[in-house]
């Protein structure tokens, strides 16, 4: 029985950090604009795709395609804030889902054009085999997700805290014009907030591509479960994200190992209604929550 | 007044002559879909449009309307015309329960509160298959007649589907005319204000909700009635995106944009099926190129593009 609950974490903790992940994009994005994307998913698929692409089909190195992916991706978020979100002269909160969800149907499209619809996978970062730990299996590739997750935490903290351009940035979020009067070149800011939230979004599709079917229609329910997350910990807070991603993660893996499969994908959303019922603000109060 | 009881008039007359005058059965089935999403749209439009509430989970009640005629004519061999009230009364019920907790959050929480409760609705259907038949399905719903009359063949369901349409296209119009309208139109600008002269918002959004979806249960039931089959696919989050969609881009505020809307959305995945494996593609262009040129909707932009060619026509 323990190992089996021990198996059941190691696989939640692996679901959580790329939730996380995921959920640390979301996060950044919305509180430097207010704005929830919600093709975030797609962008987590053109970074698995762009990893089969450069790394299983190019054949080049894998940190190299690593690098190379995350920065193409984090271009084409570039690319659609642009063209798509600054071009909009009405920023309605409606209007502005309606985009996001036409860019999502707009990207799987293209996905579907470039790597047709079949499936496509990857090996494992490493071929180490799994680790035996009280009976549990521990794979390798586990090891690896947990840690560029938390690697990319750190560094994602430490350039908040540290870094002049990260200070600038959270001033912006925390008010624009007021970042703007103060000599921040605010809609740079933004720009950077774009290229980093679908940075994330990429890097979570590469560590989740050797554990998955790679497929153009693969990022819808990794994006809503990566906002589940994001709202469970916290919007707009970093490490709420990733509390909120991990602690998802293994409440959806004890959920489908104790209960049944059929919960799977429920488990999220009832989360995700009891915490906006409860504590809208998540378990890390971010911001000021608008409800009276 | 006498205004819009013309434009039912053309309307109603309209209706009769596309009725009488279109053969082919697949163009009569198409726009009997029209009609369909048109009351989904209508009753989506009522809360977003005029009250600005978001709902990003409203196939959620297009469903439950869909499913429990469809569980209670084929499981329980129950007439249709009594399974009709049970799956609205269903959809009502589901709607105060969740509408209560949910409708005290604004904004992108309620998108999300919402978006939540459509998805838990689209795994019930899909994993409870004793009761739904699970992500196969759901077969052989049977049509609909009254006494002598079928509504198998497809002119009559046509009639029957757009005569609903113009009934609730009435009943809309007088409801955003009476105080209710008016005290839904004053939260949608400003809750507190709204609040503040004397209205009891918590109620008036409450209403508004159950009476979006207890249309969207009846446009789930007309939708089970025609198909005869049924699968969660088409209650998914999709689907609620494409309900939103419609009416935003016929124009919030507006029921004949939501007609509009509807037609749009209906026909241009028609439309697009020449483009085969571009389908996608063009159809997220259109949806973001739509939003960013005209925001309001079509029907706003088309008449702010009318109105401006007027009046530079004046001036000149």
């Amino acid at each position: 029985m323990t190992q089996e609950l021990l198996q059941y974490l190691f696989s939640g903790i692996t679901n959580g950090a790329i939730y996380a992940v995921i959920a640390v994009g979301f996060s950044m994005l919305y509180s430097s604009t207010e704005l929830i994307n919600f093709a975030h998913g797609e962008f987590v698929m053109l970074g698995a795709m762009g990893l089969v692409t450069l790394w299983a089909g190019f054949g080049l190195p894998l940190p190299l395609a690593f690098v190379l992916t995350v920065i193409g991706v984090a271009g084409v978020g570039f690319l659609f804030e642009r063209t798509a979100i600054r071009t909009v002269r009405k920023p309605d909160h409606i209007v502005l889902i309606i985009i996001t969800v036409g860019a999502s149907i707009f990207l799987r499209g293209m996905g579907m054009l470039i790597w047709g619809k079949d499936a496509h996978s990857v090996p494992a970062f490493s071929d180490h085999p799994p680790i035996d730990l009280a009976g549990a299996k521990l794979l390798s590739q586990s090891i690896w997700i947990v840690f560029i997750a938390l690697f990319c935490a750190l560094m994602l903290h430490l350039f908040f805290r540290k870094t002049l351009t990260g200070k600038a940035m959270e001033a912006t979020a925390i008010n624009k014009k007021a970042a703007w009067l103060t000599g921040i070149p605010s809609e740079k800011m933004i720009h950077l907030a774009f290229f980093f939230s679908t940075g994330m979004g990429a890097v979570a599709g590469i560590i989740i591509a050797p554990i998955t079917m790679c497929s153009y229609d693969m990022g819808t329910m990794l994006g809503l479960k990566g906002f589940c997350a994001a709202m469970l910990g916290g919007l707009g807070s970093l490490w709420g994200s990733i509390l909120g991603g991990l602690l998802l993660g293994i409440m959806e893996s004890f959920g489908v190992g104790l209960f049944s499969s059929s919960l799977k994908d429920a488990i999220a959303f009832l989360l995700l209604l009891l915490i906006l019922y409860v504590r809208p603000g998540g378990i890390i109060m971010a911001k000021d929550v608008k409800r009276f | 007044m006498t205004q819009d009881r013309i434009i039912y008039g053309i309307f109603f007359l309209v209706v009769t002559a596309i009725g009488l005058a279109v053969k082919n059965f697949f163009y009569l089935q198409l726009l009997t879909i029209i009609g369909i999403n048109t009351l989904l749209a209508l009753g989506l439009n009522m809360l977003m449009g005029y009250a600005g509430q978001i709902s990003l989970g409203h196939a959620a009640f297009y469903g439950i309307g869909a499913y429990t005629t469809a569980i209670f004519t084929v499981n329980y061999n129950i007439n249709p015309w009594i399974a009709l009230p049970c799956a609205i009364f269903l959809a009502v019920l589901v709607a105060l329960i969740v509408g209560l907790p949910t409708l005290k959050l604004t904004g992108y929480y309620l998108g999300m509160g919402t978006l939540g409760f459509g998805m838990i609705v689209h795994i019930v259907f899909r994993e409870w298959s004793s009761l739904t038949g699970g992500a196969s399905g759901f077969m052989g719903i049977p049509p609909l007649e009254i006494g002598p009359i079928s509504f198998f063949p497809a002119r009559n369901y046509f009639y029957l589907v757009w005569f609903t349409v113009l009934v609730s296209f009435v009943f809309c119009k007088r409801l955003i005319k009476s105080r209710m309208g008016r005290a839904l139109r004053a939260i949608h600008d400003s809750e507190n204000a709204a609040k503040a002269v004397g209205i009891n918002t918590r109620n008036m959004k409450l209403e508004i909700f159950v009476f979006s979806a207890a249309l969207s249960a009846l446009s789930g039931f007309f939708y089970a009635h025609m198909v005869s089959f049924i699968s969660p696919e088409s209650f998914s989050f999709l689907v609620s995106v494409k309900i939103v969609t419609m009416v935003v881009i016929g124009g919030m505020a507006s029921i004949w944009g939501s007609l509009l809307g509807a037609s749009l959305l209906t026909m241009l995945p028609e439309w697009l099926h020449s483009f085969s494996d571009f389908e996608m593609v063009v159809y997220g262009l259109i949806l973001m190129l739509v939003m960013i040129i005209t925001p309001q909707g079509l029907t706003r932009g088309i008449l702010d593009i009318y109105e401006r060619s007027r009046t530079t026509k004046n001036k000149q």
